[in-house]
């Protein structure tokens, strides 16, 4: 069975050309039951965010997730950087592209 | 309440609140960590600010992500414009951005 990360990552590497993409599952710091994949966090680096402000990065991704939130998805925590904010940020911490999901 | 009721009400509280936040539960009350976090930044300004809790609000609730292309809560309204979620509003506030807007939104109401 696939699962909602899974998805999610799919979707986001689908719908944007990214750098770097790191999905991760926080329903467990949440009062929901154990494997409910309703609170997620997305960091995701992609020069397609250069020139857009804030709130339509957001709007972007949590279009290409309209589905999630349709089938339970609760909350997501959304922070996209261009490949220049995520060095300022982070120095030259390696960014870890998606792998797409080939064969698993 | 019909849909059009329920947009009229959201646009006449974003334009007529030059702060708002729309949250679960009230900044007493938060129910969710997301509008706590946010709501605390809110406070630490010592602005004014009003708020609905879409909780008690349901019609709310409902109507504003389609209209406001935003499926979560919080969202903050500054002068009628959606400045974001708790992670857009946590980000500005860690980057300083965040206090101009609200002083000069604040300083508009006198």
């Amino acid at each position: 069975m696939t699962s909602r990360a899974q998805r999610i990552e799919r979707a986001l590497d689908a719908g944007l050309e990214l750098a770097h993409l790191e999905v991760i599952d926080e329903s467990s710091g949440h009062n929901v039951p154990k494997g409910a994949q309703s609170h997620f966090k997305v960091v995701l680096v992609s020069e397609a965010f250069s020139g857009v402000g804030r709130v339509a990065r957001h709007q972007q991704i949590n279009a290409l997730l309209a589905g999630e939130f349709d089938s339970g998805m609760h909350a997501l925590a959304i922070h996209p950087y261009t490949p220049d904010e995520w060095r300022a940020r982070h120095g030259n911490a390696p960014m870890s592209p998606p792998c797409a999901g080939g064969g698993h | 309440m019909s849909e059009a009721t329920v947009l009229d009400t959201i646009r006449e509280q974003i334009t007529q609140n030059p702060i708002i936040l729309y949250m679960k539960g009230s900044p007493q009350a938060p129910q969710c960590g997301f509008s706590a976090q946010t709501v605390q930044v809110l406070i630490s300004y010592g602005k004014r600010f009003a708020y609905v809790d879409v909780l008690s609000n349901p019609d709310i609730r409902s109507t504003l992500p389609s209209y406001a292309n935003w499926p979560t809560f919080p969202q903050l309204y500054i002068n009628g414009e959606l400045v974001g979620g708790c992670d857009i509003i946590t980000e500005m506030h860690e980057a300083g951005e965040l206090g101009e807007l609200i002083e000069q939104a604040a300083g508009d109401e006198g």
